[in-house]
């Protein structure tokens, strides 16, 4: 038997595979691929025409009318960068595919190198659609900010990234009763990411919490960048500090977890 | 320590022997001990089934010889590697199959099989899928989707993944469990003719007799996590004084007696 690669710590090729399996899933489907722009568009709209009401009636949003719709579909980049990663999961859950998967040379690390990928595809399937719908209704047009915006885009992707890998260990460990976390867990951040808001509007204790989480110095710097036209490095490097950190930690957490589903056998019977 | 002989057939050039070697394995599931210290080898070349009732402790074996479970105690060398340790150098080369591990049922079954053929490294991906879509008979189902088959069909679909990087080592789960009587045979036919054409290892968890008389060298019976018996198909049919190998299983599943001579 030839084989292109054999006995590698790690394969692109591998990786592939998993990208292309959840190609063709979407593919397949175009339910799915509708689904994943339907929030983010409806989103747009509704945050859209609140941003024109307020423009006349906020001196605030009237200063930089675009901050609450960059807001939305910025969130909206950490919210699909998270589904996309663990849903990509729970469809090898469903599918009850896992034991196929790692009878194969397969590793965690390809596996997660692929959930990465479909995550972005994901991403970009989801809110891009948003983000031009947003130009056409509002003129408001995000890709205006430049180079901050990949800077902010990247961030949110890999915290998404951190959630979504957290998540899917949590179902790996804990079953199918885990699944709605994909869709929940993310929100905790919500309130205390200062996404409509400064983190300054919180009560001290809470901004100290708020500052250990990535999202909030993305939009705390978007709205520098609107507001004042200037990068925060000093956010932007904080960000990327923070990152690293959860990222790091979601990637032990699996592999650590994906160990005990070996000890424990829970690879082999996994799915609905 | 068993040592199964081989079978007359010509084994893998290449290929370690034994094939298989386990070693005082045991896995407990807290105070259940679902494997309790079992030795085996396994030569390159023969077929070999692990019988046993339900809870006997076969499929946990199994689990173990994939890497997918990890043993308690004991050790488990396939094709040369330490499954607990370096089981991705020995991956490649082998592939499994069970009628309760699904593929992905929204895909057609030729993606399954591309993204298995990429899984697996290969080089020439459209000409290892045209090979074992003849092999299997599947070419009329390529662009179904998976769970659309039927039980038979799907069964095809998964020996076409598990034939895919033409394995030393092929592992089966109850490879014609709830299929009918011809495509049974059938199946049996085509892992008869792999095995011939490749010269391939292959061990197989059955609750079919006849099925294992037909197909196998060898025979391992599992009950409460141990070897509690093995031979040749005819060895244990003549030492039980038996008829069949039925009969032999079901006085060592019943714990009925013993075997008349040992």
């Amino acid at each position: 038997m030839q084989y292109a690669s054999v006995n590698h710590d790690f394969s692109g090729r591998r990786v592939l595979a998993i990208v292309l399996r959840h190609l063709y899933l979407l593919r397949g489907s175009w339910i799915r691929i509708a689904e994943m722009a339907y929030w983010p568009t409806i989103n747009v709209i509704m945050w859209g025409y609140l941003s024109v009401f307020l423009r006349t009636n906020s001196t605030w949003v009237a200063r930089a009318a675009g901050v609450l719709l960059g807001a939305v579909l910025l969130w909206d980049v950490l919210f699909r960068a998270n589904l996309g990663m663990s849903l990509s999961f729970l469809e090898e859950m469903w599918s009850r595919n896992l034991a196929n998967l790692f009878v194969t040379p397969l590793r965690p690390i390809e596996l997660m190198a692929g959930l990465t990928v479909m995550s972005l595809i994901r991403t970009i399937i989801g809110v891009l659609p948003a983000m031009l719908l947003a130009i056409v209704l509002y003129q408001f047009n995000i890709f205006e900010l430049g180079l901050p915006l990949i800077a902010f885009f990247i961030n949110l992707l890999v915290t998404g990234w951190a959630v979504g890998l957290g998540v899917s260990a949590l179902v790996l460990r804990f079953g199918m009763g885990a699944e709605s976390l994909a869709w929940v867990l993310i929100f905790a951040l919500a309130p205390i990411s200062g996404i409509y808001y400064p983190i300054a509007v919180m009560p001290e204790w809470l901004q100290v919490v708020a500052w250990l989480l990535p999202p909030a110095h993305v939009f705390e710097g978007m709205r520098a960048v609107m507001f004042d036209h200037v990068f925060p490095l000093g956010h932007f490097a904080a960000a990327v500090g923070l990152n690293l950190l959860y990222f790091s930690a979601a990637a032990v957490l699996f592999h650590r977890v994906f160990y005990i589903a070996r000890q424990r056998g829970l690879l082999m019977n996994l799915g609905e | 320590m068993l040592a199964i002989m081989h079978s007359n057939l010509v084994p893998v050039q290449g290929l370690p022997s034994p094939v298989i070697k386990v070693t005082a394995l045991t896995k407990t599931f807290g105070d259940v001990r679902a494997v309790d210290a079992i030795d085996f080898t396994i030569q390159a070349g023969t077929t070999v089934a692990l019988l046993g009732g339900n809870g006997a402790g076969k499929s946990t074996t199994i689990s173990m010889l994939l890497g997918l479970l990890l043993p308690s105690s004991g050790s488990v060398n396939v094709l040369g590697h330490d499954m607990i340790r370096h089981r991705h150098r020995a991956l490649p080369r082998m592939n499994f199959s069970s009628p309760y591990v699904d593929l992905p049922h929204r895909l057609t079954v030729r993606e399954n099989l591309s993204v298995y053929a990429h899984l697996y490294g290969l080089r020439d991906v459209a000409g290892r899928i045209e090979a074992v879509t003849t092999e299997m008979d599947i070419g009329d189902l390529m662009h179904r989707h998976t769970g659309k088959l039927s039980a038979g069909q799907k069964t095809r679909v998964a020996l076409a993944k598990a034939l895919l990087n033409e394995p030393d080592l092929l592992l089966l789960d109850e490879p014609t469990a709830s299929l009918d009587p011809d495509t049974g045979d059938w199946v049996r036919s085509a892992l008869a003719n792999f095995r011939r054409r490749t010269g391939a290892t292959i061990l197989l968890a059955s609750h079919n007799m006849a099925e294992v008389e037909r197909l196998c060298d060898f025979v391992m019976i599992m009950r409460a996590g141990r070897i509690h018996d093995q031979g040749s198909p005819a060895e244990l049919v003549g030492r039980y004084g038996r008829a069949t190998l039925e009969e032999v299983f079901l006085d060592i599943a019943r714990a009925r007696s013993s075997p008349s001579k040992s």
